[in-house]
């Protein structure tokens, strides 16, 4: 079974179709990875999951998406983004205090005893592997974090709502190599709690962390299949020039 | 004959440079000139009885108190009817109905209100609120008509520094299975309240100096009293400096310049206010 | 939770419709109090009679004088504002340093700050005594100081917008200039207001509609006699002027006398309203044209 999935997902914006008959399913506890040239519609993709392309006008869904072998349109969206957590390309911290950051999805699902809060926010921060370095100053302002550490708070951030999957749009491509990596092995542990979907450029990324690739190209999906296998055995032609470095 | 029209355009740049510059130092001028002759006109009668005494017959014991405290009074209420109004409204436009065809005809309508000539407001304030209302020529008659008046302010400013929060903090608001009104209140409200409470300042400064207004909805120009509760008649310092103005005797020409001095102190303090927060904003939404 | 949503966004869109109302408002007081006054007074008179004396006892019905003591005052403070404004700005988009502008711009808004009847004060007892120096026959209340005075008043809004549309302007076309070897006079002028023009016609528009609107500056420093005149040494008195004059008088509030502010004021509101129609066309009819 898998965790998500969808089946002839189309999509336009406005007159521009962006997906086209996709039909993908992706398997629980594991990391999948969308790679792709730019607007080939991984991100779109990506977003359809939790229904953040609703936000955006002049959008036109057909085909069905599926959470747990449930329509996400018969769900509550609201209900449907707890579960589906998303963190974005650049960092995007509130500017509030690094605390006030993580309590944020706390507060808004109703959570008001002080102490629960408090420790939702450690367990948090301790699953993004950011304790070590905020133990003791959570009430400094998010913004004084650097890059790195903005990015895997928001990651703690998506974790406090306790979803069961993660999507992840190019959560490193704004990040230097140290704290990539510091991303990637988190991502690694994330693993074992969560379904993580990541949208990514970097191609040894996607080689390093994920269990599963999907090459997207003009909108469709042109092949699905084990990561060591996309990488070194592809099936299609052009998915053998993109990952061999030819075009994109 | 190239090399001839290529030397007169370098001397009509070079003249221009100068007109232009005694233009800008012209209009600089004027307020140094303004502030100067209203300041020698005035000064000597700023004493602690101008605060203190009740408008008299005698320019000498003529103090603004009533008028201060009818000034006060009246944006107090002007404030609180015109502010939750104006938010809330600004917000909905920008926020909520940003594309839809009621926002685009609101837009346009205010846009509209806001070149409305002041005194039209006063014409319909003195209409609805005085007769229609029977609200008299009282405080609380005063205070619509100028939340009226400013509305268009707050909601414009407020728009623009909603604007100005940058989308990616919606989306992680949102990505988080946030609704659209706890977005708005927790995340895009506080980060723009810099910029809203700007334009709030701004509006208010607005507010003081309004004259003409007031005048038509039939504020007195003689108020021995303060007032004490919004169905009260009342003066502010703005007409009071009016009424002394248009009297002959030279005596309430200075009571005229030294109540002109305290309202300046005003609206330049509210102003200078408002851009001391506009900038420590700025420095916040620039991350 | 989905009900509180609902509820709070009515609450905002009733919020929003305050402003509609405030507009259907004014334009429903002021037809139905005019359609009552013109089944007293004919429109023929009140459009070409040239007298306007509704407190005296030999009535005259005739809007002429007032509309020109309006368009007297504002054009005075036109034609000295829109040049001189204008000047400024280019004088702050190609010449001056970003230091000086950054120094210059808030201390002009700060001339746009300053309450209307400051200006008055300042028009009728320092403007007018100084320029009877020069113009010796210039009545104590006259059109021509006021005029200048509400000219300095508007030059910030001409200035401020001005620049902010010349700044607009992309880099690439003053760089196309100045690489053919133009001054900056001719790049100004030839290149930068050309690309501009929207934004200016745009902040003359606005300009010009806050003047009619004036009162202020105008009751205490143009006086309050209605003739038919365009000298500018001479008193006038405005729309605004007569409209603040009656109301604060003692006409009884049910009277002819009195409709004729509802007169005056749909005759006002009907020039504004056609500016600021005009300018908010203009304005997003060429906003995206470098975008």
């Amino acid at each position: 079974m898998f965790k998500l999935e969808t089946r002839n997902a189309n999509l336009w914006y406005g007159e521009k179709q962006a997906l086209k008959n996709i039909s993908i399913g992706i398997e629980p506890n594991s990391v999948t990875s969308f790679i792709g040239p730019s607007g080939c519609g991984k991100s779109t993709l990506l977003r359809c999951f939790n229904r953040m392309n609703d936000l955006i006008e002049n959008t036109k869904i057909k085909g069905e998406f599926l959470l747990d072998n449930t329509d996400i349109y018969d769900m509550d969206v609201y209900e449907l983004r707890k579960k589906v957590g998303m963190v974005f390309q650049k960092p995007n911290p509130f500017p509030k205090s690094i605390f006030e950051n993580v309590a944020y999805g706390l507060r808004i699902v109703g959570g008001k005893d002080r102490n629960e809060i408090k420790d939702k926010v450690e367990l948090s921060l301790k699953n993004a592997a950011l304790w070590d370095e905020v133990n003791g100053i959570l009430n400094k302002p998010a913004l004084s974090l650097s890059g790195g550490q903005q990015q895997r708070l928001c990651i703690a951030r998506t974790l406090a709502i306790e979803p069961t999957v993660v999507l992840m749009d190019e959560p490193a491509s704004a990040l230097d190599p140290i704290s990539t990596s510091k991303i990637e092995d988190l991502i690694y542990e994330l693993k074992q709690k969560f379904t993580i979907v990541i949208v990514t450029h970097n191609m040894q990324q996607a080689a390093r962390i994920s269990n599963k690739t999907a090459f997207f190209y003009l909108g469709e999906l042109i092949e699905f299949d084990n990561t060591d296998k996309m990488f070194t055995n592809p099936q299609n032609e052009r998915t053998q020039n993109y990952v061999t470095g030819r075009f994109g | 004959m190239r090399r001839y029209s290529y030397t007169r355009a370098k001397l009509t740049d070079r003249a221009f440079k100068y007109v232009a510059l005694s233009f800008t130092a012209f209009a600089l001028g004027v307020l140094v000139v303004l502030l100067i002759d209203i300041f020698s006109k005035g000064i000597a009668r700023i004493n602690w009885d101008f605060f203190r005494n009740l408008p008299s017959r005698h320019a000498e014991k003529s103090g603004i108190m009533t008028a201060l405290a009818g000034m006060l009074s009246l944006l107090f209420f002007t404030i609180i009817i015109a502010l939750p109004i104006g938010i809330l409204a600004g917000i909905y436009l920008q926020e909520y109905g940003k594309k839809n065809r009621l926002a685009k005809l609101i837009e346009i309508n205010i846009s509209n209100l806001a070149g409305v000539p002041s005194v039209i407001y006063g014409i319909l304030g003195l209409t609805l609120f005085v007769r229609i209302l029977k609200l008299g020529n009282s405080l609380i008659a005063g205070a619509l008509t100028l939340g009226l008046l400013i509305l268009p302010i707050i909601i414009v400013t407020t728009r623009e520094a909603i604007r100005a929060v940058p989308d990616s903090l919606r989306e992680a608001s949102y990505g988080m299975g946030a609704t659209k009104w706890q977005t708005t209140s927790k995340v895009v409200f506080p980060f723009a309240l810099g910029g809203i409470l700007t334009g709030i300042i701004l509006a208010v400064s607005r507010a003081i100096g309004e004259t003409a207004p007031l005048l038509v909805i039939g504020a007195l120009v003689y108020v021995p009293f303060i007032p004490e509760g919004p169905r009260d008649q009342f003066t502010t310092l703005p007409i009071q400096i009016f009424n002394w103005t248009t009297r002959p005797q030279a005596a309430f020409i200075v009571n005229a310049a030294a109540g002109i001095i305290v309202l300046l102190l005003i609206t330049f303090l509210l102003n200078g206010i408002a851009i001391y927060i506009r900038n420590k904003w700025y420095k916040k939404i620039r991350y | 939770m989905r009900r509180k949503e609902k509820l709070i966004e009515v609450l905002m869109i009733c919020c929003s419709f305050v402003t509609i109302l405030t507009t259907a408002g004014i334009i429903l007081i002021l037809t139905v109090e005019t359609v009552k006054f013109f089944s007293e007074v004919s429109i023929i008179h009140f459009v070409t009679d040239t007298q306007w004396t509704p407190l005296f006892t030999e009535k005259h019905y005739g809007i002429l004088p007032l509309l020109s003591g309006t368009l007297l005052t504002t054009t005075i403070a036109i034609l000295f504002a829109v040049p001189l404004g204008l000047i400024i700005a280019v004088y702050l988009n190609e010449y001056a340093s970003p230091r000086f502008t950054a120094f210059v711009k808030p201390i002009l808004e700060v001339l746009a700050a300053i309450p209307t009847v400051v200006y008055g004060f300042f028009a009728l007892q320092f403007v007018t005594p100084s320029l009877q120096k020069i113009i010796p026959d210039l009545n104590g209340f006259n059109a021509l100081s006021p005029g200048l005075v509400m000219g300095v008043m508007i030059i910030p809004y001409i200035t401020s917008l001005s620049e902010d549309s010349l700044r607009a302007v992309p880099r690439s076309l003053r760089e196309a200039s100045y690489g053919m070897g133009a001054t900056r006079f001719q790049t100004a002028f030839r290149v930068m207001v050309p690309a501009a023009s929207s934004g200016i016609i745009v902040s003359v528009i606005l300009a010009v509609s806050r003047a009619l609107g004036e009162t202020m500056i105008v009751a205490i420093a143009a006086g309050q006699q209605p003739k038919l005149t365009f000298n500018p040494k001479e008193s006038v008195e405005t729309i605004t002027t007569y409209i603040v004059q009656v109301s604060m008088g003692d006409v009884p509030q049910d009277s002819l006398e009195f409709k004729t502010i509802f007169a005056a004021g749909l005759t006002l509101f009907v020039f504004t309203f056609i500016l600021n129609s005009l300018s908010y066309w203009t304005r997003s009819r060429f906003q995206n044209k470098y975008e």
